[in-house]
């Protein structure tokens, strides 16, 4: 039996990019075999800002409608922070099951793989993000922002989870089992909710506020607030005098942190 | 230190060794081990004898501590890539996307390895016609039988035509239809000029298939040979009249016998 001629064409990052498209099309099948799975995770985020504007909006901020302006911005910093869940299950998933291991003895490079995923994700954000701002705009949300402020606002949203899905690889890597992935997806409550997405920080116990303030997330709530409403936020907290730098440094740190030990990882994985 | 360096289609393993973090005794402690091309070599032992172990080196999976491993004339640690162009795996676990159908499955890893869609297509067909899958094509592989799953993952193992096939334990869990299905495609695959090297503990499987048998035992090799060779240690041939055993009536009656 002769060995089959694999042809690479192009140079090797064209190669690696080619095989992480490859990858990114699974993901997009994954969508199309289980559409509940995904409509559900599409609408999820959908649901927690109905939840929190019907329950507590009114208690927050004097009526539901003041509360969804409020919160849209907010609702879409969760978004991509919920978003970390698919990554977790997705990578632990893949290793738990031994298809990692099919691709890392595949004459591939090891690096589209990673690429893939980021890919896979930040293409899922995005539709999420979209779904999110279009129920916002239906519940009469508006931003009021320049052009230029709302795409920036976007792709501040989007930086976010590049550097958090960065973090949800590692962990997906490193949990091991689904049950481990599960318990690991349960921090991400008290991450969202020890932030400025829900509610402002200077309603909160001092400590509290502080804690909630130099959360990542709400670095990138209070930048989209400040960029879509085309408010100038200076005042409210330190950070929401600096959001949008902070909500460039939080991911910045986030990817400088956790691309190697996700590569080391995937490179270690046993 | 001079390396001899394996044939094409061969596998030598020469003095590894391998220990794990965090564990007192060494997974492999000096493994000696030859297949040449176009044979079949059963890795035997017991459970953590080292056999996943020797398959997950020769796969670039797992590193080494020391020693030389190479595969169709590749060095695992200078020419990983061509090692890894080189073989096959087929690992304890059936490694399927299982909410991809059987074809998305091959037609996947036949695109990342570099075909056309259309040569993937075609390789896809291929490969589900080898495996008795063709009528399952379209079937989502979560709702594969264990048995469809290893005969899948085994066609998708030779997406690259590999020269060097290694199989750990390919057949547990499977019952006795189903370990037979299995080795008869490995059989082909050999006919066909494959090297391969399998790991098992059932000692009926190493008989059915292999030319070479090595034995591990704790990380270290305690016997190597043909079969016959092997069987020869414990003495002279010998008849015995024995029952029928469970698995001879459940195969005579798969086969279409007559329980009466």
């Amino acid at each position: 039996m002769s060995a089959t001629t694999i042809e690479h064409h192009g140079p090797a990052t064209g190669r690696i990019l080619r095989e992480a498209v490859i990858l990114t099309g699974r993901a997009m099948r994954h969508w199309r075999a289980r559409p509940i799975t995904f409509s559900i995770q599409l609408l999820f985020p959908v649901l927690v800002m109905l939840l929190m504007g019907g329950l507590l909006g009114g208690a927050i901020a004097g009526t539901t409608g003041d509360y969804i302006v409020f919160v849209v911005p907010g609702i879409l910093a969760f978004t991509v922070l919920s978003g970390i869940e698919t990554t977790i299950t997705a990578v632990t998933g893949d290793a738990a099951k031994t298809v990692t291991d099919r691709f890392r003895t595949l004459p591939i490079s090891r690096g589209s793989v990673l690429l893939g995923r980021v890919f896979a994700d930040m293409l899922t954000a995005a539709v999420e993000l979209a779904v999110v701002t279009a129920a916002g705009l239906l519940l009469g949300w508006r931003p009021e922002g320049g052009v230029a402020d709302v795409v920036l606002a976007y792709v501040l949203l989007l930086w976010l989870r590049f550097g958090l899905l960065w973090a949800g690889v590692w962990i997906g890597l490193k949990a091991g089992t689904p049950e481990a992935a599960t318990t690991a997806q349960l921090a991400i409550w008290p991450v969202a909710f020890l932030s400025t997405v829900f509610v402002d920080p200077r309603t909160m116990p001092a400590w509290l506020g502080v804690v909630a303030e130099w959360n990542p997330l709400s670095a990138t709530a209070s930048a989209a607030r400040e960029l879509f409403s085309g408010t100038d936020l200076t005042g409210v907290t330190f950070v929401a005098d600096h959001a949008v730098l902070f909500a460039i440094g939080w991911p910045l740190a986030l990817t400088a942190a956790f691309i190697p030990l996700a590569i080391r990882a995937y490179r270690r994985l046993s | 230190m001079d390396v001899e360096m394996s044939p094409p289609g061969s596998i030598r393993v020469e003095a590894v060794h391998k220990t794990f973090p965090r564990r007192d005794k060494p997974a492999l402690a000096g493994v000696d081990l030859r297949v040449d091309s176009g044979r079949v070599c059963a890795l035997l032992g017991a459970n953590g004898a080292g056999k996943t172990t020797v398959v997950r080196i020769l796969t670039t999976l797992t590193g080494k501590d020391s020693g030389t491993v190479s595969v169709n004339g590749w060095d695992v640690d200078r020419d990983p890539a061509q090692v890894r162009a080189s073989i096959g795996v087929v690992g304890q676990y059936a490694a399927l996307d299982e909410v991809l159908s059987a074809r998305e499955n091959l037609e996947l890893f036949a695109r990342l390895i570099g075909l056309s869609r259309t040569a993937a297509r075609s390789r896809a067909v291929t490969l589900l016609e080898q495996a008795g899958l063709s009528e399952h094509g379209g079937q989502k592989v979560s709702g594969f039988s264990g048995g469809m799953r290893r005969r899948l993952d085994l066609v998708t193992s030779m997406i690259t035509r590999p020269a060097v096939l290694l199989i750990d334990e390919p057949t547990t869990g499977l019952d006795p239809i189903a370990r037979r299905t299995i080795w008869n495609a490995v059989r082909s695959l050999v006919d066909e000029g494959t090297t391969v090297l399998l790991t098992t503990q059932y000692l009926e499987e190493a008989d059915e298939l292999a030319d070479d048998v090595v034995i591990l035992r704790e990380g270290s090799v305690v016997a190597t040979g043909t079969p016959s060779d092997l069987k020869a240690i414990v003495g002279e041939p010998r008849m015995e009249l024995r029952e029928p055993t469970l698995e001879d009536v459940y195969l005579h009656l798969h086969q279409g016998g007559d329980a009466a």
